[in-house]
């Protein structure tokens, strides 16, 4: 009886629950959002993604191997950074930039820092940041969604050789004959004609936008429900969009022929994905229940500032980066209260 | 191997069921929304196992043919043996004294003969000094040991020096002597007994069926710890997982008593002393500080049901409630077991399915696993829980990195920051764990491990954090204190005062 007893130490119970599993359903519940994409932009899309998350995955593989910490693909955490990355990219964001954004944000963005859970900010947006420096023309160029022959033709300047400048799309475009195609996104018609498309198209996703950012609508069911199976922190991607809608509320009581109002900020652009899926990355965020919060009001805020007031017409990136980088200050401002602590022995110490 | 299959399957039942046990998280979740029971801050919801043995009557386990009584069951110095090799004992007979107050004597756990004392096998490790009694099997084991008193008439004083007697410490685990409670420092006053009817562990149900079942002896515990601490009152806090004890209790009780019931969530680990406190009265204990500093002595229901049940009788402890239970176990169920009897005869009475993986004394989340079947039953353990081998719950699963996901902030029941407290641990900041991050308030209980994704150790890395700095702090001592003869220093230092 007493042979090959076990010994471990307390707690002899666990919840069954890991890393791996975590991320998987992230995963899952980006899936409908990429499923979506693929609808709206075709083929194009779902070479996008592919080619992103192929070369996320390939790229962590060999650096997990460079440096002998054997196979980290199966944390799935990757997959996440490859999926992600697509999303944020113009649907004919051509496929070898994409691949540089993919290896960019995995090898600088993450193994470098020592992979999962050392990454200081997060991966996808690293890649996306330096291809957006890297590739200004490609990362702003827009193309219709539900283009007509989408699932037969990729847009043209999908297949662009690699480092070559992207095929221009204006006269694949044109020969489409869409009607009301400007060409811009919704945040850009507002933010330099200053008009407001209706915000339930905007919320909707039927618009123009990066291949997984247009449906607010997808990204809010998606989230809640990763929310929901708490595997999200729902403290900040509620906190981004209260920052964001409280900051941008007094610019349009002011001029609401000039300014956004606090509904079309945070239905437009990539917000909502970013709020739900890339602000909330556990790895990158602060880990107090407190710091979480003014971690997302800062992010919210920062995101309204730069569409007002700068040169870029989407703030969210820089300001989820920011965000991550002082997200461990934030963190240690807000350490937890513990049981028993006075204010006199927190004075004292 | 049919018996084998059939083990798994109700292993895995409650697992793979998602349904059910969504079914059954969202029960809970309204009855913690709508009942309105209180509790304390953070927290988790262990599988708890419990329906194995709840509704399991207590039942006398026979006596083993030798029985190991350390010397040391409890917080404090040993007791001093009074028996020597060869010597006959009869049952309740007192065979060791106690060392000064923060001590308890022990007392014959059966009638036999002394063969040893010597070195025993302890959960925690180390070996320690132990009795070793022959039961005399045809000895018809009656306690002679008796003498009928009134404790009505007894003073707190008495009640005091009778509980340390008695041999009594804090069975709900602790092991803290019970008669060091009921004398606070100087300048404290107790204002309320709380009496801990909880048992947040998963399987454990041994202070249920003791609230069921030995109620008057309870209520005259709970009485003579009202008269000993001079409080004004008592508060019974019962998990909500067992209405029916705080019912049974409720009607039970005599209404002239200023004794009350009040029901708690069933949440893990309402039973510890400090979470108990803020859950009913809604004090916090400070850091560094005693229940005594917030006006409180808290007790286990199995200790004041021994003090209720022994004090008139001017007994000893000798046997105690123990829950034997676990996925490996054949026949659960709860057991009066005499003191110092080894796991390995408790497990052969209930029965093994197949091969034992874990042996745990006391409860999955805090207990210690046995490094042999020899170890005893001692005062503190209130279960022997017996996993299989490779149990889901534990298997060998894979270590990774934090990720920083908070589930361990928002399981400490102390507010601690785990998740740091483990990046530092593994740095080897020890120090700092314990100055910034207040690791000394972690009362280890297995929160922020059970719920880490990467399985992380955290509970074991904060063990040795604090042992490490624990050694430190008296290698620090004794290099500042050189003289290896303290009571020569004070008695100098006496004289210069007088001079």
């Amino acid at each position: 009886m007493a042979k090959g007893i076990e010994i471990r130490t307390s707690p002899h119970l666990k919840r069954v629950m890991s890393v791996d599993k975590i991320m998987r359903t992230v995963v899952l519940a980006l899936l409908p959002i990429c499923a979506f994409s693929v609808y709206q932009f075709g083929l194009s899309a779902l070479l996008l993604l592919t080619t992103t998350t192929a070369v996320a995955v390939l790229t962590e593989w060999f650096f997990a191997r460079a440096s002998g910490k054997g196979n980290t693909v199966s944390d799935w955490s990757v997959v996440i950074t490859g999926l992600l990355l697509g999303l944020t990219l113009p649907p004919g964001f051509p496929l070898w930039m994409a691949a540089v954004a993919a290896f960019v944000g995995v090898a600088l963005g993450k193994a470098l820092f020592g992979g999962l859970g050392y990454n200081v900010m997060n991966p996808a947006l690293v890649g996306r940041a330096f291809v957006q420096a890297a590739f200004p023309v490609a990362i702003t160029t827009w193309t219709p969604a539900f283009a007509p022959g989408r699932f037969a033709e990729l847009i043209p300047s999908t297949l662009t050789l690699p480092f070559m400048q992207p095929i221009p799309v204006a006269d694949w475009v044109a020969g489409l004959q869409m009607d009301g195609w400007t060409g811009a996104t919704p945040l850009a018609i507002q933010k330099f004609q200053h008009i407001e498309l209706p915000a339930s198209d905007v919320f909707t996703g039927m618009i123009a936008g990066s291949a997984g950012e247009t449906s607010a609508l997808l990204i809010l069911i998606c989230g809640l429900w990763l929310a929901w199976q708490r595997m999200l922190d729902i403290r900040i991607p509620l906190s981004v969009l209260a920052g964001a809608a409280l900051m941008a509320l007094p610019f349009w009581l002011l001029d609401p022929g000039h300014y956004p109002s606090p509904w079309f900020v945070l239905s437009s652009g990539g917000l909502m994905l970013a709020a739900w899926f890339m602000a909330s990355d556990m790895v990158a965020s602060p880990v107090t229940a407190r710091g979480a919060i003014i971690y997302g009001l800062f992010i919210g805020m920062l995101t309204v500032v730069i569409r007002l007031f700068g040169g870029l017409v989407e703030g969210v990136m820089y300001a989820i980066l920011i965000g991550n980088a002082v997200g461990p200050l934030i963190s240690s401002w807000t350490q937890p209260r513990v049981y028993g602590a006075t204010k006199k022995a927190k004075e004292s110490e | 191997m049919k018996d084998q299959s059939a083990v798994l399957d109700s292993n895995l039942a409650p697992r793979d069921g998602k349904g059910s046990e969504l079914m059954k998280r969202m029960q809970k979740g309204l009855v913690r929304l709508f009942n309105g029971h209180k509790t304390f801050d953070h927290g988790i919801y262990p599988i708890e196992h419990k329906e194995l043995t709840a509704h399991k009557p207590i039942r006398r386990m026979p006596f083993a043919d030798e029985l190991v009584i350390p010397l040391q069951q409890h917080k404090g110095r040993p007791a001093i043996p009074l028996v020597k090799v060869g010597q006959e004992v009869v049952r309740g007979e007192p065979i060791a004294v106690a060392d000064h107050f923060v001590s308890v004597p022990m007392h014959a756990p059966a009638t036999g003969v002394i063969r040893a004392i010597g070195l025993a096998p302890t959960a925690e490790g180390p070996k320690t000094q132990a009795i070793y009694l022959k039961v005399y099997h045809a000895a018809s084991q009656e306690v002679l040991y008796d003498l009928e008193r009134d404790p009505e008439r007894m003073t707190g004083q008495e009640i005091i020096e009778a509980v340390q007697d008695a041999g009594l410490v804090g069975l709900g685990g602790g092991a803290f002597p019970s008669h060091v409670k009921m004398k606070p420092a100087a300048g404290h006053v107790i204002e309320t007994v709380l009496v801990n009817g909880c048992e947040c562990e998963p399987y454990l149900t041994c202070d249920h069926r003791i609230m069921l079942e030995q109620t008057d002896a309870l209520v005259r515990g709970i009485m003579m710890a009202i008269k000993a601490t001079r409080a004004e009152r008592a508060i019974i806090g019962v998990e909500d997982n067992k209405l029916d004890a705080v019912a049974h209790l409720r009607a039970r009780l005599p209404k002239d008593l200023p004794i009350s019931v009040e029901a708690v969530q069933s949440k893990y680990p309402q039973g510890a002393e400090k979470m108990l406190i803020k859950a009913l009265l809604g004090r916090e204990v400070p850091v560094g500080g005693l229940p005594a500093d917030v006006g409180v002595a808290v007790f286990n229901v199995g200790t004041l049901a021994q003090m209720g049940d022994l004090l008139p009788k001017t007994r000893g402890l000798i046997e105690r409630v123990v829950t034997v239970s676990g996925p490996a176990v054949k026949n659960p169920g709860n057991f009066l077991v005499p003191i110092g009897t080894p796991v390995r005869f408790l497990l052969e009475q209930v029965g093994l399915k197949g091969p034992v993986g874990e042996v745990i004394l006391g409860g999955p989340m805090m207990g210690m696993a046995v490094s042999s079947l020899d170890v005893p039953v001692t005062k503190p353990v209130s279960g022997v829980v017996a996993l299989e081998p490779e149990h889901p719950d534990l298997g060998q699963r894979q270590v990774y990195p934090c990720i920083k996901c908070g589930e361990c902030l928002n399981a400490c029941p102390i507010s601690l920051n785990p998740s740091m407290l483990g990046e530092l641990a593994v740095a080897r900041e020890y120090e700092s764990m314990a100055g910034e991050y207040n690791l000394d308030q972690c009362f280890e209980c297995g929160c922020c491990a059970y719920v880490c994704p990467s399985n992380i150790p955290l509970t074991q890395y904060f063990r040795i954090a604090k042992s490490i700095n624990r050694d430190a702090a008296a290698r620090h001592y004794d290099a500042r204190h050189p003289d290896p003869h303290p009571h020569h220093y004070d008695r100098h230092k006496d004289n210069k005062t007088h001079h």
